[in-house]
């Protein structure tokens, strides 16, 4: 299918492919020539002279690279999880040519220095990666971290990710600090207090497996908090991170309608299995937001073909295997999933549900890169970055977790067949990932 | 050590970890096995035989009846307790079971406070697994004993009314229960307060009733088990026990309502003052003592059947 020819130059012809870009307003058959780490010219098949190398992409889509907002890539401290470079290995491997790395570090990621540290080129990131930085000082939900320094270092956003902001004061100088610096708030929306020892889904399954259940009233009471308190704060940006349940896309949905700075990404997980998926007490089905009802999953589709949903985002989230091969209220949450988003978004999105491709990659583009203001990122206009990803969008497939870029194994996907797949993975115009 | 290898298995023949997925013909074959057992009439049945019992938490009857019930058959038995074994320093639970396999057991009897922990060794090990109870999910071998007390007493299952009261939220013995009995056309009611009883209950199995009143669930019933408050797992909840005992105490008072011919059953420990009146379970109807007796015969058929010595 592709042929690379010649490497006597920094420049890169993607011929014969077909081009869509949702923010440049692309869809049809074009030549894209890269040069210098930036898109250098898009023309009509045929119209470009390639001096160096060529991509052949005939019968393949060609897009803007790929943009994850939420990842885990555990350094620093839990290297024995993931690095910063198998986890954007991964990403390479899933199309994905930047993420956004979630500040749960060891230790946390609250100081400028561990967010340079992070971006520094001896981690060997195969991708480009946007650090997001804490919120408060160890994530204890006290004392407010240095935004300014934080985000002069790097950071796109801030949250404590995974320790939730409960105590509105503090989640009101958040808001407050953090629109001073048009800096994004990301809020992983779990009042905890409901959710004491839960490890699923409050439902009928979590009735009959004996486990305790986390209300769904537990994400979309916070996230009705957090748009009430974002309201009355000018200039303040709410992102509210995995949403996985109807109530609080709802609340989303109201709060767009009525002119709030709230956007929200959704996990392909959470669009694809729900809580009666859980049979044997297998924790890699196990996650935080827990897999939700069917109804949810419903409400989360359609908010997602509707525009209520801003980006699909993976909650990349590597475990050891004596984490997870462990009793279940055990187990830590959270599944790997850079390498199947794309192929479990093209199957239930647009196979499934026939959301315009177009749409599809919105979710994975300038959605995104709008969410976290990532300059540059996102489309393919001419002086751009030469982020790009090309993939089949009909060729079936099934995920083989042991042939994983990732350290971690911890998936409820392996073996599942997937539709579309990553064909080459392209970052400042060199080819860094082929399928 | 081993190891752990994240390919999963079936688990061996003759596991036991639940009633849900039974077939009615596999809970009639151990009832009827367990009627030809005789505890006090020893067979060398199981000759040879390691069982070992596993337990994370407390355990009086099913570990005692278990132990009896092996070395009745000529079995031998090993006991490993959380505490005071290498469970204290760390050792996860997959290893363990590998440790035990390798010191040569032939059936691991596990009890564990985790939902699905003796699903997980069953499915890594080539040995049978035997659930003594594993967090709030089942209790398989309480609910044979129970199915096997209740036969006693009376004809059939079906048409039955039974009624299970107290915290059945956290109780392992009224799942099992429910899926043996509703396999059988029992006519369920539970009854209990929306802390130990959510309305989600009604979906663990076809046709059940719930009520919060206790009169309205004793009234005609044919059994009437009655579940313990377990403390242990209660995590917080705010419960008040005053108002419990006088809403929801097995009293004298309220046993009238059942038929005269009900019998009252609790699976143990029983808490003398909380879920029942001193007198009520020691009276003629409580077969509360019968049911302990009747857990060795049930354990022995258990057993026998999970070394394939069945015949």
């Amino acid at each position: 299918m592709k042929k690379v020819g010649k490497h006597n130059s920094d420049s890169l012809l993607i011929k014969g492919g077909h081009v869509i870009d949702p923010a440049g307003n692309l869809d049809e058959d074009l030549d894209i020539l890269l040069r210098d780490g930036l898109v250098a010219e898009i023309a009509e098949a045929g119209q470009i002279r390639g001096a160096g190398l060529t991509f052949d992409a005939r019968g393949l889509i060609v897009c803007p690279g790929l943009i994850d907002i939420h990842v885990h890539l555990r350094e620093p401290g839990q290297s024995y999880k993931e690095t910063i470079a198998s986890g954007t290995a991964a990403a390479a491997a899933g199309g994905f040519t930047s993420v956004c790395s979630m500040p749960n570090t060891l230790p946390v990621s609250d100081t400028a220095e561990i967010i340079e540290w992070q971006q520094s080129l001896e981690r060997g990131a195969v991708v480009n990666v946007f650090p997001i930085a804490a919120a408060t000082y160890g994530s204890q939900g006290g004392k407010l971290t240095d935004f300014a320094a934080l985000q002069k270092a790097g950071a796109v956003a801030v949250t404590d990710d995974g320790k939730p902001i409960l105590s509105d004061d503090i989640m009101r100088e958040t808001l407050l600090a953090a629109a001073k610096l048009n800096l994004p708030v990301i809020q992983h929306a779990e009042d905890t207090r409901m959710t004491i020892s839960g490890s699923m889904n409050e439902s009928a399954a979590s009735f009959r497996l004996g486990l305790h259940g986390m209300p769904s009233a537990a994400e979309s009471s916070i996230v009705e908090r957090d748009i009430q308190l974002a309201r009355q704060i000018a200039g303040s940006h709410i992102h509210v991170a995995h949403l996985s349940t109807a109530g609080a896309l709802e609340a989303v949905r109201r709060g767009k309608r009525e002119g709030e700075r709230v956007t929200c990404e959704v996990t392909p997980h959470h669009f694809t299995l729900t809580d009666a998926d859980i049979v044997d007490y297998d924790a890699n089905f196990k996650m935080n937001p827990p897999l939700r009802a069917a109804a949810d999953v419903e409400a989360l589709l359609v908010g997602l073909e509707d525009g209520t949903v801003d980006a699909i985002a993976t909650d990349h989230a590597p475990h050891a295997l004596h984490e997870k091969i462990i009793e279940f209220q055990r187990a830590a949450f959270g599944i790997i999933g850079l390498e199947t988003a794309l192929g479990l978004a093209i199957k239930r999105l647009h196979h499934e549900r026939k959301v315009p491709l177009r749409r599809v990659i919105e979710l994975f583009t300038s959605g995104p890169a709008r969410v976290l203001d990532l300059k540059g990122r996102g489309t393919l206009s001419i002086g751009h970055h030469a982020d790009i990803t090309i993939f089949d969008p009909k060729k079936k497939w099934k995920y083989d977790v042991s042939k994983s870029h990732s350290m971690a194994r911890n998936t409820p996907f392996d073996g599942y067949a997937l539709i579309g797949k990553v064909m080459a993975t392209i970052i400042a115009g060199k080819i860094v990932f082929e399928g | 050590m081993s190891a752990i290898d994240p390919l999963v298995g079936q688990p061996a023949r003759g596991s036991l970890l639940g009633i849900e997925h039974l077939s009615r013909a596999d809970i009639s074959g151990y009832l009827q096995l367990a009627r030809s057992m005789n505890p006090q009439k020893s067979r060398p049945l199981l000759k040879g035989k390691r069982v070992f019992l596993l337990f994370y938490e407390a355990s009086t009857r099913t570990r005692s009846s278990f132990e009896v019930a092996a070395k009745s058959m000529g079995a031998m038995t090993t006991l490993i307790l959380s505490s005071g074994s290498s469970i204290e320093k760390g050792e996860s639970l997959l290893d363990t079971g590998y440790t035990l396999r390798a010191v040569g057991a032939d059936v691991i009897v596990i009890r564990h406070p985790e939902a699905g922990a003796p699903l997980l060794m069953a499915k890594h090990l080539d040995i049978p697994v035997i659930n003594a109870g594993d967090g709030m999910h089942e209790h398989p071998t309480q609910a044979l004993l129970d199915a096997y007390t209740i036969l006693r007493h009376k004809k059939t299952i079906k048409g039955l009314h039974i009624t299970i009261m107290g915290d059945i939220y956290h109780s392992r013995v009224a799942r099992s229960a429910v899926h043996l009995l509703t396999k059988f056309g029992a006519k369920i009611t539970l009854c209990g307060p929306p802390e130990f009883l959510p309305d989600l209950a009604t979906t663990l199995a076809p046709g059940l009733k719930v009520t919060r009143s206790a009169e309205e669930a004793l009234h005609g019933a044919d059994v009437v088990m009655i579940l313990r408050v377990q403390k242990e797992r209660l995590g917080g909840q705010a419960l008040s026990v005053a108002d419990y005992v006088d809403r929801y105490q097995m009293n004298s008072e309220r046993l009238k309502l059942a038929k005269k011919d009900a019998i009252v059953m609790h699976p143990g420990p029983v808490i003398r003052g909380m879920e029942f009146s001193w007198e009520v379970a020691d009276c003629p109807q409580s077969v509360i003592v019968e049911e302990v007796r009747n857990g060795v015969p049930v354990r022995m058929a258990i057993l026998a059947k999970a070394l394939g010595k069945a015949k």
